[in-house]
């Protein structure tokens, strides 16, 4: 998975305007040429060590899991990386790859600021110019990003049409790449988008599954019996899941978020209630009205804010193998506080719906069974959403 | 015989080109559209693309956009614009019509339930600009069967082996994007589009149309010279957006800027 032309079962493909077809297969060979070429490989493991620092921990969640009363709980520490979350262990690869492509100008979309930064970041030391594409909702929840991203030398532009989140952003990358596709390398931040980037990003993201394979048989002598991780587009969740996808025994949990409730329709969760379709360059499960135009999006957090889904989590979804679940703003809130006030580790408000799910599973399994949670991202971004919905001036 | 074929075929005896507006449908107003249809049309419109509106238009510069957006706000997709065609249909039996748009509400539609609908609308094109020919096989199946023509888009950059699959796959006219860029943008280069029209036709048999960043009545006789159609969008959708709270006001002038394309082609 995906074949040859990015097809996940029904899902991927490529569906973009025409002008973007040549740049779609030039990427596409570079890809597959690269991720066989030892020497660019040996340079990512490198990049990856020294200047993002893997591996990242994994760390037994002692006090935490007490308190449940349930499994083990285990965190993929992604919050430890350089930048702070998951999101630049793709970065890096990517501008290695447009670095060898001799793309000179990197574009790049964003909602939480995530992965504006960490694109802001390795533009910075490779020298590339670096434009990113913000919501302008956004851009306002999201400041001290927007405030980084402009100390790495990169221009954010806040996006003004439609919903002005994340799929705005998307779609306004999507035109300046069609403009400038000469010089410029579109670095998309999850595992959406047209064919090769789904399985591109997957490749990147799945050291964090590697890692974490390895990490658990040494500290526990097995595998884990249940991984969980949140669900925007769904890189950090694919990054951890893939390489236990043929572990039969292992329940794997991808948590979307239900904004204000999925019965209240107000909510960014596709696959536990939206239908497929085709948006930004693949057919994946979305949330669409009746006449195919996209609904608006709802979520505390930025980083989920957004309605499609990368295709190989429909496919995993129609097959079984996953299991897609949902946590509302509140209970995500719940699960911020408990991993802040009882491990001292202030998460994203993206993971903390990994984190809410996690409060929900572990009383349900035995001592003995361990759950690995992805914390994908740490929560110094979301100090001015948290402060401003408890009603604290800072 | 489609309708786009035996149009396509008469101009050409005639020695003459197609000019081929856009509008897209509900802006600025559902009862706007099919009145402007017919003045089109009177003005020497050949053929009419009718854009359907959709929420995330990755494709069009900001002038369409806005379109798309005042015609959403008004709850206009592709179920209505199917309707509106019905409608225009009643007074004109002759002039071809073709979507435009973006693949999503067809697929939430269902491609068998579009090309149904489609049909008994008398639609005569689909041109889908997110759905490239490797993907395109089902839904052309499905319209084909149905005497409905796909049209695809070709780029600048479009090398000669996808020219082939467009031509293998599509029917009516292929529609040639002229720059690389979103719709709406400024410059043309009248030599490029030269060059590549002449790649193209190597390729195919289809007639050409030409779009993006033809503007005035100049622009489309440069053009019109070397295709076979002339495709204006965004100038006419600029005329609305000027005027927007006067709608006879908007009309007028979209019938003399097609007038006076018509009159510089024609010359």
């Amino acid at each position: 998975m995906p074949d040859e032309r990015g097809h996940f079962g029904p899902y991927g493909g490529v569906f973009v305007a025409e002008t973007l077809m040549p740049a779609i297969t030039e990427l596409n060979e570079a890809y597959q040429r690269y991720m066989k070429d030892p020497s660019f490989m040996a340079e990512l493991d490198d990049d990856l060590n020294h200047y993002v620092g893997r591996p990242s921990p994994l760390y037994h969640a002692q006090r935490w899991s007490k308190v449940l009363g349930g499994a083990q709980i285990y965190l993929k520490r992604e919050d430890l990386n350089h930048t702070g979350a998951h999101k630049v262990n793709n970065t890096v690869g990517q501008a290695l790859l447009a670095k060898r492509m001799g793309k000179t100008r990197i574009i790049a979309e964003t909602g939480a600021g995530q992965h504006g930064v960490a694109t802001a970041t390795v533009a910075a030391r490779l020298g590339l110019e670096c434009v990113v594409y913000m919501g302008a909702v956004d851009v306002k929840r999201q400041k001290l990003n927007v405030y980084r991203m402009k100390l790495l030398g990169a221009t954010v532009i806040p996006v003004e049409s439609g919903s002005r989140t994340l799929k705005d952003a998307l779609n306004e990358a999507m035109r300046d790449w069609v403009t400038n596709i000469d010089d410029t390398f579109y670095i998309i931040g999850t595992v959406a988008g047209p064919h090769p980037y789904p399985a591109m990003v997957r490749d990147f993201q799945t050291i964090i599954g590697r890692e974490a394979k390895q990490q658990c048989q040494e500290m526990t002598g097995k595998l884990p019996d249940a991984l969980v991780a949140c669900v925007g587009g769904g890189s950090n969740a694919i990054g951890l899941f893939h390489p236990f996808i043929d572990d039969s025994s292992v329940k794997i949990y991808g948590v979307e978020a239900a904004g204000d409730g999925v019965e209240t329709g107000r909510h960014s969760a596709p696959l536990c209630a939206g239908r497929p379709g085709v948006l930004h360059g693949n057919r994946t499960y979305l949330m669409a009205d009746d006449d195919g135009e996209i609904i608006e999006t709802h979520s505390i957090s930025a980083g989920l804010d957004y309605p499609g889904v990368g295709p190989e989590h429909s496919w995993l979804k129609d097959i079984g193998r996953v299991d897609y679940v949902n946590i509302n703003d509140n209970e995500a809130l719940e699960g911020f506080h408990a991993l802040t006030k009882l491990e001292g580790i202030i998460p994203a408000l993206e993971s903390s719906h990994a984190l809410a799910y996690t409060m929900k599973l572990a009383p349900t399994m035995r001592h003995d069974e361990t759950i690995i949670v992805s914390l994908s991202g740490r929560g110094d971004k979301d100090m001015h959403t948290m402060a401003e919905r408890e009603g604290i001036q800072i | 015989m489609s309708r786009l074929k035996m149009r396509f075929e008469a101009l050409a005896k005639s020695g003459r080109k197609a000019l081929i507006p856009f509008i897209t449908a509900g802006d600025p107003n559902p009862d706007f559209t099919v009145p402007m249809l017919h003045a089109l049309v009177a003005a020497g419109a050949d053929v009419i693309e009718v854009g359907v509106p959709f929420s995330d238009p990755m494709a069009d510069g900001p002038v369409i956009q806005r379109a798309s957006e005042r015609a959403l706000e008004h709850h206009i997709g592709l179920s209505s614009v199917l309707t509106l065609v019905t409608e225009f249909r009643k007074k004109d039996q002759l002039t071809p019509i073709v979507l435009m748009g973006y693949l999503n509400p067809i697929e939430i539609m269902g491609y068998e339930a579009f090309a149904n609908v489609a049909q008994r609308a008398e639609v005569d094109g689909v041109l889908t600009v997110d759905l490239p020919p490797e993907e395109a096989e089902e839904c052309v199946a499905l319209l084909k069967a149905r005497n409905i023509d796909t049209i695809f888009l070709s780029a600048p950059n479009s090398p000669p082996e996808r020219i082939r699959k467009m031509d293998a796959l599509g029917s009516g006219y292929l529609y040639y994007v002229s720059l690389k860029g979103v719709t709406g943008a400024s410059h043309l280069d009248t030599e490029n589009v030269k060059r590549k029209l002449a790649e193209i036709r190597e390729n195919t048999d289809l007639p050409i149309a030409v779009g993006f960043g033809i503007k005035d009545a100049k622009t489309a006789k440069t053009i019109s010279v070397l295709a076979d159609g002339v495709v204006v969008g965004s100038a006419f959708i600029k005329k609305i957006e000027e005027n927007l709270d006067n709608v006879e006001k908007v009309k007028a002038e979209i019938i003399a800027l097609t007038k006076s394309m018509r009159q510089a082609m024609d010359s």
